[in-house]
């Protein structure tokens, strides 16, 4: 899609429990949000408050019990199951704790892993590109085990970005690093955000690194709050 | 193919462990289909030489003492001759008889009467075929254990001599002794135990071990079995009656039978480990938006590869080893089906195994890439 056509994501009134009798839990209690593309957007909260399950069903992981969610205005609950599998693969971009690299792929193959997870996608971005855009050039031929922190999360946002995603899902990207990769790496998420047009939402608990992020979403036993 | 290479690559010292395993399991393989083509060919090759569709001996005839025990007549053979399907039928003699060269040579023979003139009569590679009274044309087997032309052989205990007349090319054994062609009049006196100057009783002269059977595929055994008083085998059901034929066999298609669950189990665990290994990776490649089927493709692909280069090299490795040993005194014979047969089962029933363990961690929930660090 051009990146000029889109329009983000957008939640609104989603709910959603886990468990069942007793042990019933509201993960998401409806929780309304959007998010324009070029945006970065962290959601902090403590532990089980609900943001990973915001992260699982924007990003079209699961499918929650009520609300609607849209991306680029994309009804994504009402797809098929296969469908939403194709979407995910093509429009979402996920950033996993500590890079969550495969450990036999080089740096430059991570990168081209994805462009070959989907063929007939033929906007990909050029994976060479990509990484001297994250500044990973001089490590192109490296493995995951032979990385820092820092640069193995620069890898894993890297390879999130090469299919043009509409929507990065970030989870907990700073929770192995020191203060300073710390920064780094959100100072980089927040310009590729910018860069790549897409609509990027953050889950943290790093309080040091908001400030490079637009907006900051609190969020309690399933309620968002701005913050 | 992309991931799995790299990963082939990566992990390779894991893979070559587990190939080197898969390729002991081939080499075993092929050295026991060797010995069990070997036994074969020792215990029935006789038989399997013979031009014959089909044996018929004496009616209520256990199969297990069939060749010792059974006797047929020339009646029963005019009878099957009439069958519908039948276009030949002869009478077959056997015997296993201890005998002796003049030159001092001890040598055990299955000596196998036939009409000189019929079509069970052997084409001899060497020498001349049966004629004379006291010739006999001898396997290439009973050659290589130091019998030669011109030979004058003698039967223990009778006392008949024999003179050496031909060989055949190729190895005729029954029941691990070599096989010796005769006419059957002589047979039938050494059969009655009848010395050189004696007579032999009229009726043994008409007298067999088997009605030697040649026929169309589809020829009706039992309507011949009913019309001549016989019990009929085709050929390969009468192998059972070679002396400890089925014992041998039974034996050794167990241990093959026992191999190839092991293979299955070991490809199949070994992959297991593998993949649970990578579920929290294959949770990643699915929240990347890997198919399922990319993931089963691409797992299949490696456990083809690795069982592929294994079963290969332990496949060249046995037939070497199988070189080595068919020289010397085991029964040992590499036969092409035989060993592609067990290498195609190999690799189907490893790839059986890994495909399992694939199905399982492909299914993969790609929500388990969200959430806790491993």
């Amino acid at each position: 899609m051009n990146p000029s056509d889109r329009t983000g994501l957008a939640l609104s009134g989603v709910t959603m429990r886990l468990g069942d009798g007793d042990a019933l839990v509201t993960a998401l209690d409806e929780v309304t949000l959007t998010v324009a593309p070029g945006e970065l957007v962290a959601v902090v909260g403590p532990s089980g408050a609900g943001k990973s399950s915001l992260l699982a069903v924007a990003g079209a992981l699961t499918i929650p019990d009520c609300g609607t969610i849209t991306i680029d205005g994309h009804d994504i609950i009402g797809m098929s199951a296969r469908a939403r599998a194709a979407y995910r693969r093509d429009h979402i971009g996920f950033v996993f704790q500590s890079g969550n690299l495969l450990p036999a792929l080089t740096v430059l193959d991570q990168l081209r892993l994805v462009t070959k997870l989907s063929r007939h996608r033929t906007d990909d971005r050029d994976p060479a590109k990509l990484l001297a855009d994250v500044g990973m050039t001089h490590k192109a031929d490296r493995r995951p085990h032979q990385l820092s922190g820092g640069e193995r999360q620069r890898v894993g946002i890297a390879r999130a970005l090469v299919g043009q995603p509409s929507l990065l899902l970030v989870d907990e990207p700073t929770a192995a690093l020191d203060r300073a990769r710390s920064h780094e790496v959100v100072q980089l998420l927040a310009r590729e955000t910018k860069r790549s047009a897409v609509a990027t939402v953050m889950v943290t608990h790093d309080h040091d690194v908001l400030e490079h992020c637009d907006r900051v979403i609190e969020m309690i036993d399933g309620r968002l709050s701005t913050g | 193919m992309f991931l799995a290479v790299r990963e082939l690559r990566f992990a390779r010292w894991r893979f070559t462990l587990m190939g080197s395993v898969v390729a002991l399991i081939a080499i075993l393989m092929v050295l026991l289909s060797g010995l069990s083509s070997g036994l074969v060919n020792d215990g029935v090759s006789g038989l399997q030489r013979l031009p014959v569709t089909a044996f018929a001996f004496d009616a209520h005839t256990k199969l297990d003492s069939a060749f010792s025990r059974s006797v047929v007549n020339s009646q029963q053979v005019d009878q099957w001759r009439r069958q519908p399907g039948v276009r030949d039928a002869a009478l077959f003699g056997n015997m296993l008889v201890n005998a002796r060269s003049e030159r001092g040579l001890p040598i055990d023979l299955a000596l196998f009467g036939v009409e000189p003139d019929s079509f069970l009569s052997p084409a001899p590679a060497e020498g001349t075929g049966l004629g004379r009274p006291d010739g006999i044309v001898v396997s290439q087997t009973a050659i290589k254990a130091g019998l030669r032309l011109g030979d004058t052989v003698s039967i223990e205990r009778i006392g008949t001599k024999l003179t050496v007349v031909g060989a055949t090319g190729d190895q005729r054994t029954f029941g691990h002794v070599d096989v010796a062609y005769l006419p059957l009049a002589t047979w039938q006196r050494l059969h009655q135990g009848v010395g050189p100057d004696e007579k032999l009783r009229a009726s043994a002269a008409t007298e067999a071990t088997a009605v030697a059977i040649r026929a169309d595929g589809d020829v009706d055994l039992a309507a011949g079995d009913a019309a001549a008083g016989t019990t009929s085998f085709r050929k390969a059901g009468a192998y059972g009656a070679s002396p400890g034929y089925t014992a041998e066999t039974s034996t050794l298609r167990l241990i093959q039978l026992f191999l190839y669950a092991i293979s299955a189990l070991v490809v199949g665990a070994f992959f297991t480990v593998w993949t649970i290994n990578r579920r929290h990776e294959l949770a990643v490649l699915r929240a990347m938006g890997a198919a399922r089927s990319y993931l089963l493709r691409d797992g299949l692909m490696q456990a083809l590869v690795v069982l592929g280069a294994a079963i290969g090299g332990g496949v060249a490795v046995g037939v070497a080893l199988g070189g080595v040993i068919s020289g010397g005194e085991v029964p040992f014979a590499i036969e092409a089906p035989a060993v592609a047969v067990a290498a195609v089962l190999l690799v189907v029933l490893g790839l059986a195994g890994a495909a399992s363990a694939i199905v399982r961690v492909a299914a993969t929930d790609p929500l388990a890439a969200l959430g806790a660090q491993r």
